[in-house]
């Protein structure tokens, strides 16, 4: 039975854009993968805990409004203490680049600005996908 | 408004250099695509002529400015006698750092204010509430109560210059706000002037900051526009939009239609209340983006006018003032990228163009660095140039819509038109905009549309300069802004401050009034106000309006 | 995997969502856990949950699950969605809409893709049924797309079957060609605020009438709204009472020898094409097959024996 990646992209916080969530959602899709979306909203608690239920390989987090170092840090803050660090988080929104050292140290592998081509994110995922 | 015979003879020399001059050369050096097509898949021919627009009675169809159906723009001398309002949208932490931006912007031309709220401000939240965790002042400033709105007008005469407000789910309260700072400084109501954007219809399309459900949401709408019209008579009630529909993916066609329909709905709503429609029309307004596709977004624009102007007296208008369509545009913020940003005041540039040749009443330009961060100073202002510019040296401001009388701009004007009037249809079988809205139709249709487009981007077979041609390996060089980091704690300490010193047995008997009219029938703005004006707080107040009406859970099909 | 078994068996949140992750991808030690799993199994409630899209099962799974949990009991919920037969991938989207369970802790939700299995299930979904019934939960809900006559296959799983339907757009004409009227112990009709829901009332009803049995037990149709929770109590009580029914009449037992039987079929399969078409053995045999096949050297019929019968020795 082929293994399939599983991929949960969440909306933390207040932030209501979600063309972006949404088009990496299909993308993800139609490159393989199962994509549990959980719409607008979410509290890093939420989206932990829905990580942990449906055991995905991967969290995407997308925000755009400004709040990504509190909000994805709690996330990935979360999931350390529940010993999930073989899950892979990656983030993606407007996200300056001198933002973005903090939060790789944080535990976000990658982060994907503005402009960045579906293409690049599908291969990241692919080869950094633990098991 | 052709001679028929004349168009006949047209119609064949037009065929003739089709095959003649046209298609050989086509042989010899090929088109650089297969098909040219629009932001909303129109193909494009290469030439457009009076064979295309054969059928149009010029007085009928395309009259003149300041006439029904208002096409070739609203007012007879539009441009040349006033300017289009140039009003920057801003804010962003305190209420003080954004009042230096605000003068800042007013010192360097802007001739109207916009005020850009935080996330939890748009949710209803004060800032020391668990929802606003991290999200303070980072897309605006944090207006949490009568204080904050206070500060954040100091100095500024809001009897002489009119102030935008991008608000939508607690809308009538932050208004409320603004009116009792007034009020507070004795200036008479009917002396205020400005716009809420207030337009919770397209919050559960696009822009998602949505509180309560539909039902609750347009009856605090039209209590505004009651309130508007008697109490505070300069005020656009409403700013009903298609920009966010666009950004959120739609084609220009889309966002044309959906907002139209949305427009349309409001009025409804409001005559089944008993309003008059002459009472509330001449305040409702409309806000639009200004893509990239320049001729289509003017067609778009003056397509508006003449739906909305048919639409209205369809639906009993008679003033009118009804039947105009008054607009804000913005320069589409999803167009700009965080590579090379310098090359974002080019396309911004040729955007406000387009809004400007399309008849706009007030224009915001985005700023270069707005792909990365809020805008900087040396950004905005340059942002403001861009439009001086237009205003002062171009000359385009000469003449009313000097692009009436294109063979293809009036053709696609009619094709939008056209294909507008299909989606409403399409709606209708819904039973209307909010079963629509409930079944997802909205949301999927700009769902589509943004994934096909991004599908375009992904394959070369549309172009970013920048991002997926002409790239450069090239650190981003600008000033990004930065904030107060002590602003939250300024705000939070400002809040316990206003709560120790309030009386607070006014503000619960004025929270506990405002319950009851909101589980009636009565108009909420009145009890509102006497909240506000106690100090009540924006996330008590929207916290009883929560109570009562609930709040909505997307049906979010994607 | 220290003991994932003994803690799935204890409810643990983390292990029941490994443990399915492993019977979805036919990992090499789930049938060894699966059968220590089996013991501690069928005591849970299955009640099984389809409809055309677009008919808020979500939301309405979201509200029953509440309900149970205001009973007492604990819940499972299985959705699943199609997986795109091109690309290999699946949205999976029910949980958007069930918000408001999605930290209670007694509740568990787990999204399915169908991985390419027709009739609206997963191949996996009977072993995710066990798993959560082995956690200790009284209730697990499945919930599945039903559009059409091949999305059937819930009937095999579940206990109880309800089949949600909207007023308007013709929907319980559709229901009738997709032979979901076959299937359905409990018909809901939901967004019972929307314009033409008496009629779809009466439209339902009057097929139920077609279809009373000899002892005149007539099929339930119940109205809701599920997003404002109106209707809830009454779906759950009907639910209720269909189990004890089962039950008195000894009819569950039939229900759970269905299933399990089923449940037979689909290993017996999976591992059957595993060995074909996976296994390195005979991959090799079927790839030489089809080259047979295709220059017409063999028959598709002939190149099935000979499988077969090296399987089969």
């Amino acid at each position: 039975m082929e293994k399939k990646i599983r991929v949960l992209v969440a909306k933390p916080g207040l932030d209501g854009h979600d063309r972006g969530a949404k088009v990496v959602a299909r993308a993800l899709r139609d490159a393989g993968m199962e994509v549990i979306y959980t719409g607008l909203h979410q509290t890093p608690e939420m989206i932990v805990n829905t990580a942990i239920q449906e055991d995905v390989d991967v969290i995407g987090l997308s925000l755009l409004s400004g709040a990504h170092m509190t909000l994805f840090r709690d996330v990935t803050d979360i999931l350390k203490k529940n010993n999930m660090e073989d899950v892979l988080v990656v983030g993606g929104g407007i996200i300056p680049e001198s933002d973005m050292p903090a939060l790789k140290e944080s535990g976000i592998t990658g982060v994907f600005g503005p402009g960045t081509p579906l293409e690049d994110i599908i291969r990241f995922i692919k080869e950094n996908v633990k098991g | 408004m052709y001679d028929k015979e004349k168009l006949k003879e047209i119609e064949k020399r037009r065929n003739e250099w089709e095959r003649t001059c046209y298609a050989p050369l086509k042989e010899r050096i090929p088109e650089r695509m297969e098909r040219f097509q629009n932001l909303s898949w129109t193909d494009i021919g290469p030439l457009y002529t009076p064979v295309d627009v054969r059928d149009k009675d010029y007085i009928e169809d395309i009259g003149f400015p300041g006439e029904y159906p208002y096409l070739r723009g609203v007012h007879s001398t539009l441009h040349r006698s006033r300017l289009w309002t140039m009003r920057q949208f801003a804010g962003f932490g305190t209420a003080e750092e954004t009042n230096r931006r605000y003068k800042y912007l007013l010192d360097h031309g802007e001739t109207g204010l916009s005020v850009a709220f935080d996330y939890p401000t748009l949710y209803g939240y004060d800032t020391d509430q668990p929802q606003s965790r991290g999200e303070f002042g980072k897309c605006g400033v944090a207006i949490s109560s009568l204080k904050d709105m206070e500060i954040l007008f100091k100095d500024i005469p809001v009897d002489r210059i009119t102030t935008s407000m991008t608000i939508n789910g607690p809308a009538p309260i932050v208004w409320a706000f603004y009116i009792a700072n007034a009020d507070n400084q004795n200036i008479p109501r009917s002396q205020i002037g400005g716009t809420i954007q207030n337009d919770v219809l397209k919050e559960y399309i696009a822009q998602k900051s949505f509180i309560f459900p539909p039902e609750p949401s347009m009856r605090l709408t039209v209590d505004t526009f009651e309130f508007g019209f008697k109490e505070v008579p300069r005020w656009n009630t409403i700013s009903i939009s298609g920009y966010h529909i666009r950004e959120a993916g739609s084609t220009a066609v889309q966002e044309l239609a959906f907002t139209l329909a949305d427009g349309f709905e409001y009025v409804r709503w409001a005559v089944r209340r008993g309003l008059d429609i002459d009472t509330f029309a001449p305040r409702l307004s409309f806000f639009f983006n200004a893509h990239n596709d320049f001729f289509e977004e003017i067609a778009k624009y003056r397509a508006a006018r003449r739906i909305w102007a048919r639409g209205m007296k369809d639906l009993g208008a008679k003033k009118p003032r009804s039947m105009l369509m008054r607009f804000h545009t913005q320069t589409a913020g999803v167009s700009l990228t965080a590579q090379q940003p310098e090359i974002n005041l080019v396309r911004v540039a040729i955007q406000a163009l387009a809004a400007v040749l399309g008849g706009t009443q007030s224009l915001h330009t985005n700023s270069m660095d707005e792909a990365l961060a809020l805008p900087s100073e040396k950004a905005v202002r340059l942002a403001l140039r861009t439009q001086q510019i237009i205003a002062e040296e171009t000359g385009v401001t000469g003449t009313v819509d000097p692009l009436g009388g294109s063979y293809y701009v009036e053709w696609l004007t009619d094709k939008m038109e056209e294909e507008t009037m299909r989606y409403f249809d399409r709606i209708e079988q819904f039973g209307g905009v909010i079963p629509a809205i409930e079944s997802g139709f909205f949301q999927r249709e700009i769902a589509d549309a943004s994934y096909k487009l991004q599908t375009k981007y992904e394959n070369g077979k549309r172009t970013i300069v920048g991002v997926n041609k002409y790239q450069m390996e090239e650190p981003v060089d600008i000033p990004i802004l930065k904030m107060d980091e002590e602003g939250e704690r300024i705000q939070i300490n400002r809040l316990k401050k206003l709560r120790a010193e309030r009386d607070q047995s006014k503000v619960d008997r004025a929270l506990s009034r405002l319950r009851k009219a909101a589980q009636g029938d009565e108009n909420t703005m009145p009890f509102i106000l006497d909240c506000v004006h106690a100090y009540a707080t924006l996330g008590e107040t929207c916290g009883v309006l929560r109570e009562v009406f609930g709040e909505y859970k997307e049906p979010a099909l994607y | 995997m220290t003991d994932l078994a003994g803690r799935v068996l204890k409810g643990e949140t983390r292990a029941i969502a490994r443990m399915i992750t492993l019977a979805e991808n036919d990992a090499p030690d789930a049938a060894e856990l699966m059968s220590k799993l089996h013991q501690s199994s069928g005591r849970a409630q299955i009640i099984g949950i389809t409809g055309v899209m677009g008919a808020g099962k979500s939301t309405l799974i979201s509200e029953i699950a509440l309900e149970y949990r205001r009973r007492g009991m604990t819940v499972g919920i299985v959705a699943i969605d199609p997986t795109s037969p091109f690309s290999g991938g699946a949205l999976l989207g029910d949980r958007i809409r069930m918000m408001e369970i999605t930290t209670d802790p007694e509740i568990f939700i787990r999204s399915m893709g169908t991985r390419g299995m027709l009739g609206g299930l997963a191949s996996a979904v009977y072993d995710v049924v066990e798993i959560l019934d082995a956690a200790g939960k009284d209730i697990v809900i499945v919930e599945t797309v039903g559009v059409g006559q091949a999305e059937v296959d819930i009937i095999k799983i579940a206990d109880t079957t309800m089949v949600v339907l909207v007023p308007g757009l013709g929907d319980s004409i559709q229901a009738i060609k997709a032979g979901l009227m076959e299937i359905a112990d409990i018909y809901v009709v939901n967004k019972a605020d929307h314009p033409g829901f008496e009629r779809t009332m009466a439209e339902i009803g009057s097929l139920v009438d077609l279809t009373v049995s000899a002892g005149g037990k007539r099929t339930p149709v119940l109205g809701a709204v599920a997003i404002e929770s109106r209707g809830i109590t009454e779906i759950v009580d009907e639910i209720e009472k269909h189990h004890s029914e089962l039950e008195i009449s000894g009819e569950m037992a039939e229900h759970r020898r269905r299933r399990y039987q089923a449940e037979l079929v689909e290993i017996i399969r999976k591992r059957l094409m595993n060995l074909i078409f996976d296994e390195a053995v005979f991959k090799g045999k079927v790839e030489g097959l089809l080259d047979r096949i295709q220059d017409r050297e063999i028959d598709p019929y002939s190149a099935a024996e000979e499988i077969l019968s090296r399987v089969l020795k």
